[in-house]
């Protein structure tokens, strides 16, 4: 597939700190990429340095075959989406809408056949005479996007377009961006520090850690085969048990319990201290667990019903383990349970340098 | 049961009522007296004002006029000395409203592209620039008086003199002297808002121009109310840079004034010099009258984000 947005050694530096080293990123023609990470890893820097906002201290950006380092936001073929909406609070939305287009000087009909097609994809015709002021916080976001809609653009950058919306609205709009890229099937990089999101709509997701890309996979991979320590830390939700003992001879060895690692694929035959990941989805209680490869009889501490399933908080070998379990099971408090989980669905990882092994 | 209710007394329902308490009386009774306070020269000006000197000389500065006159009123506009013309406050009138008039826009003009492109458009050396100008703001002026005096001097008009003691000299002072603290309103309202909105702008392709007067001027008519009463007191109640800058021909009413009350032909003309201090203060007065609202909403606008 043709590359739409090429990222080549992209650094970035405010002074003496270093936001982005080094950064490179290819993005197939038409695809979602969405860049995961905490709060201030640089997500947004990269997004403004892809869409022209910031001048970037070296590297290059190439957009649709163009190197567009030196390019002006304007000539990009970029629309953008901002969390605070941005829209022009004197403005109607119509006027919101047409703003860029009016500003390239568009003959006039051309400018209504296109805001009239971006507002019915969007569904905001009502809104058209109304200024930002008098539309709820999806409505505001539905004209942001509407905004870069019309300018008929390559690439759609988002950045955390949700945020500011309550939950339910989140997921609402969320499955409409979804829609509107299968329909437009334009490439889209969106950029969110929530990893429902990005679980949901990315085709790869990029997870970033202080100007880095950790990994850049599929979602599923992200989440089953997590490159790092951090990256296995960072999805999920509750988040990975991590197990800290040595690894010898296909063995992991844990305050003196021993886990055979069965038939996971480890890369070489690798020895020495290391971190054991699993799943809270991956260990089993009570009937379960008696098909696992690796069981031990606990004791459950806390339990957590959340609806549609039970996180259940227990111990294995002195070191805490999270449970989830069908709502269905009757988890107690003090009650005294088999726990099993099969090892070879975990992730090892060498606890010094924190990589995947 | 409703009945056992009534008996204890009424069950708290829909608005508190409102008590009289100690503290709320002690309040008002504070800004009445505060009120009074300033009210009685304001007072005292406009009845003396209207009264012949025999009856200010042997009255009460408080006692109502008896024969209430407004002949010192227009003896103050039109015919008061100042000096040796006799033309009253009139052309002191029309001189501050010329330099207001002229110094008012240019300066919020100036100052408004200023604090847009400091907020938005940093450059290298934007924020020394910056600084600069905020020291500017607390700069003595009067110890600028004299390097200004030589600058204007040193510019020689095409027509003969130069800008010294001239209306364009005079403006471009105000103008000057009022761009420090303007700057510093303008960069801190466009500061407050949201950065996003700009950058949107941006990616809708619009230069520094469109931006301006699309975007961002549309959002600053708060902001610009503050400015234009700050600017219009300011330069309406100068009297060194008037007296200093403008030249015999531009003296603001201020000045006119002052040579006025100092102009005595025998014996001190009470009514009229507090009629010409009423006239002179008239205008600040009426600006902050019909502007208070907006002047509150304004400041308070920095804080709110657009
Ligand atoms: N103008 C700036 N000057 C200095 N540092 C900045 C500036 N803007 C952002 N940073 C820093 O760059 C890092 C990345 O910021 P950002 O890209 O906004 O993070 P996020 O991933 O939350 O979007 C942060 O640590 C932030 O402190
Ligand atoms: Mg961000």
């Amino acid at each position: 597939m043709a590359t739409s947005v090429q990222i080549k050694d992209l650094s970035l530096n405010y002074g003496a700190v270093k936001v982005l080293d080094r950064l490179n990123l290819d993005i197939a023609d038409g695809e979602f990429i969405v860049l995961l990470g905490p709060s201030g890893c640089g997500k947004s820097t990269l997004l403004n340095c892809i869409a022209g906002l910031l001048d970037v201290s070296e590297g290059q950006i190439h957009i649709s075959g163009k190197n567009v380092t030196w390019e002006e936001p304007k000539d990009r073929g970029i629309g953008m989406v901002f969390q605070s909406y941005a829209l022009y609070p004197q403005m109607t939305v119509e006027r919101n809408l047409s703003f860029g287009l009016r500003v390239a000087g568009m003959p006039k009909p051309e400018i209504e056949s296109r805001v009239k097609r971006a507002s019915e994809i969007l569904q905001i015709e009502p809104l058209l005479k109304r200024k930002p002021v008098e539309l709820s916080g999806g409505q505001r976001q539905r004209v942001a996007i509407g905004r870069a809609l019309v300018r008929d653009v390559d690439v759609f950058l988002f950045d955390e377009p949700l945020s500011n919306l309550d939950a339910k609205l989140r997921n609402d709009l969320r499955v409409e961006i979804k829609r509107l890229h299968q329909r437009l099937k334009n490439t889209m990089i969106y950029v969110t520090h929530d990893q429902i999101e990005a679980m949901t709509l990315a085709d790869r997701i990029a997870i970033m850690k202080n100007g880095v890309i950790q990994q850049l996979d599929n979602p599923h991979t992200i989440y089953n085969k997590p490159t790092n320590l951090f990256v296995a830390d960072f999805i999920g939700s509750p988040s990975m048990n991590f197990l800290k003992g040595d690894l010898a001879d296909g063995t992991f060895t844990t305050n003196g319990v021993s886990v055979p690692m069965g038939s996971y694929g480890f890369v070489g035959s690798p020895n020495g201290k290391a971190v054991l990941g699993i799943r809270p989805e991956h260990v089993q209680v009570g009937e379960d667990a008696r098909k696992m490869p690796f069981q031990f009889e606990s004791e459950i501490e806390i339990v957590e019903p959340m609806g549609a399933e039970t996180v259940a908080w227990t111990t294995l070998a002195g070191q805490s383990l999270t449970l989830r379990a069908d709502a269905e099971v009757d988890l107690q408090p003090g009650q005294k349970i088999l726990v099993g989980f099969d090892p070879a669905r975990g992730s090892v990882f060498n606890a010094e340098s924190g990589n995947r092994i | 049961m409703s009945a056992a209710t009534t008996t204890y007394g009424v069950e708290p329902s829909g608005p508190k009522p409102r008590r009289v308490t100690p503290a709320r009386i002690g309040i008002y009774a504070f800004l009445i007296v505060a009120a009074i306070f300033f009210l009685i020269p304001l007072a005292v000006m406009i009845l003396t004002s209207m009264k012949p000197m025999d009856e200010i000389r042997g009255g009460n500065i408080f006692a109502l006029p008896l024969n209430p006159t407004l002949d010192y009123w227009v003896k103050a506009w039109s015919s008061a000395c100042t000096g040796r013309d006799c033309n009253g406050l009139a052309p002191g009138f029309f001189n501050s409203m010329k330099i207001t008039l002229l110094a008012v826009p240019i300066s919020i003009i100036l100052s408004m592209l200023n604090g847009y492109a400091l907020s938005f458009w940093r450059f290298r050396g934007s924020e020394l620039m910056f600084g600069l100008l905020v020291f500017g703001a607390f700069v003595p002026f009067q110890v600028l008086v004299y390097p200004i005096i030589f600058a204007l001097s040193s510019v020689k008009l095409p027509w003969g003199g130069t800008l010294f003691g001239t209306l364009p000299g005079i403006v471009i002072v105000h103008s000057i002297f009022g761009m420090p603290i303007l700057t510093l309103l303008f960069r801190n309202f466009f500061a407050s808002l949201p950065g996003e909105l700009f950058k949107a702008a941006r990616v809708d392709g619009a230069g520094f121009w469109r931006i301006f007067f699309s975007v961002m001027l549309p959002m600053s008519v708060p902001i610009t109310i503050v400015a234009v009463i700050l600017q219009v007191t300011g330069i309406w109640n100068d009297f060194i840079f008037g007296l200093v800058f403008a030249g015999r021909e531009n003296l603001p009413m201020t000045v006119q004034l002052n040579n006025i009350v100092r102009t005595s032909t025998g014996t001190v003309e009470y009514s009229t010099n507090m009629a010409a201090t009423i006239l002179t203060g008239a205008v600040p007065l009426i600006v902050y009258f019909v502007s208070g609202k907006w002047f509150v909403r304004g400041i308070a606008a920095g804080a709110v984000k657009g």
